[in-house]
């Protein structure tokens, strides 16, 4: 447990040195927001699109800053050392508490900034946070994982939302259909196959990630 | 000559199948002549599922072995396993086209096969990127092991939030098989012949692979030699 926090310290100290992944993850989130409002322009888009759009937006700016946190490691050649002194297991769930803390930030700046431009009404907003609370789990697992293979990879860049896209899509379409739940006032039980395919999910990949991350690590 | 033998009788055993299919075959209600599909889409869609478990299965016993055979019966499993994903994908598609009136219109059915061909694509991408040996057949082994763990969330879980319009799986929850006598020697016949061809194919894309590495160390270690 102490390697794990250790190693999210270590990565969030490093992070805020310059602030690459952080700033790199929220423009992209602004960006996107911007050119998607700016395209629907003074209509106003019907809550079942809004919600597909949120997701879409939050979908890939978390893909541009998610894989950062293994390429770094790459690129500065500290991986080696890396290996030396933490077990593999650590590793992972330094990076993805890292990762998951990343997209809580984006969802932080990304949650007001879309509600108030898209003028996005929800019903429930407790059930549209709580399926964004879960559903980070799912993204930044499978965003670690398929950050760490990308990372050993030849081609680093245009290759991770590729790669990312089949595995968190799980995420994505249950998500959206939660947050259409979420935009009527409907009682939170009735996104309780989501939630808990939500969950469920989470918890799968979290679980195969620890088990694999060993062989994509180590070579 | 046992494969011989067993070539004949999957020669005329699909052969019968598909004259069975088109002239002796009883037609559902509702449906018409668009039942006949059934015995070509669902047994291409189920080897699709198989092969996608095998190339699972090969990944897991590479990274166990480290034996790079495995990794080359992994990948000819994915190969194998796009051909049948886009011939599930067509039949569908124009069974779609007939009865609902467009070929695609992201039905979960339709979702989950649609993943599918991404996740091969993505797998084949990645490939691609690497050039050493070893790191190309660990990395891909992993990822189609992650992806194997995702895949059931798209035939299982998805089609249970969303509503599907996608007639009764031949095995439903109910656990009845909805066909009657014809339609089940025929289906089951199809499915049977249909899985001994997707078997002898593999099992030549195995041999063909283990010949093209017994080739390449020969060649190897005569290059040693030579030197």
């Amino acid at each position: 447990m102490k390697q794990t926090w250790l190693i999210f310290v270590k990565d969030i100290q490093q992070e805020f040195k310059t602030r690459y992944a952080i700033n790199a993850i929220l423009l992209f989130a602004v960006v996107t927001l911007s050119a998607v409002s700016f395209a629907i322009g003074t209509f106003t888009a019907g809550s079942q699109v809004l919600s597909a759009l949120f997701w879409v937006i939050l979908f890939f700016s978390s893909m541009s800053g998610l894989s950062h946190i293994f390429i770094r490691e790459e690129e500065s050649q500290t991986a080696d050392t890396l290996k030396l002194v933490a077990s593999p297991m650590h590793i992972y769930l330094g990076k993805f508490l890292f990762n998951l803390i990343l997209l809580f930030a984006l969802e932080i700046i990304l949650v007001p900034l879309f509600i108030a431009v898209m003028n996005f009404k929800l019903g429930n907003f407790p059930l549209f946070l709580l399926t964004l609370f879960i559903g980070s789990f799912g993204m930044a697992g499978g965003g670690t994982m398929v950050a760490a293979i990308i990372s050993k990879a030849s081609s680093k860049g245009a290759l991770f939302t590729v790669l990312a896209f089949p595995i968190i899509l799980p995420v994505m379409i249950t998500g959206i259909s939660a947050t259409k739940k979420a935009t009527e006032t409907t009682p939170i039980a009735s996104a309780q196959n989501e939630l808990q395919a939500l969950f469920a999910f989470g918890v799968i990949i979290i679980t195969a990630s620890i088990l694999l991350f060993d062989y994509v690590w180590n070579e | 000559m046992l494969s011989k033998l067993w070539k004949a009788i999957l020669f005329v055993g699909i052969a019968l199948v598909f004259t069975g299919a088109f002239l002796w075959s009883s037609l559902k209600e509702g449906l018409g002549d668009f039942t006949r599909v059934l015995y070509f889409h669902v047994p291409v869609a189920w080897i699709t599922v198989v092969f996608f478990f095998m190339a699972a299965y090969y990944s897991y016993r590479y990274l166990r072995t480290k034996d790079i055979l495995f990794d080359a019966y992994a990948k000819i499993s994915n190969e194998l396993g796009i051909l049948f994903a886009i011939m599930a994908t067509i039949t569908g598609s124009i069974w779609a086209k007939v009865i609902w009136h467009s070929f695609w219109n992201w039905d979960p059915r339709e979702t989950s096969i649609f993943i599918l061909l991404l996740i091969y694509g993505a797998y084949f991408s990645l490939r691609s990127a690497i050039e050493q040996e070893d790191r190309r057949a660990r990395l891909a082994a992993v990822y189609s092991l992650l992806a194997f763990v995702t895949v059931p969330f798209f035939i299982f879980i998805v089609p249970r939030i969303y509503f599907s319009l996608h007639p009764d799986p031949v095995i439903n929850p109910q656990g009845k098989i909805n066909l009657d006598v014809r339609q089940r020697i025929i289906f089951f016949s199809s499915l049977f012949f249909q899985t001994i061809l997707f078997l002898w194919i593999f099992n030549v894309r195995k041999t063909q692979v283990k010949l093209q590495m017994y080739l390449r160390e020969y060649k190897e270690t005569k290059l040693l030699e030579e030197k």
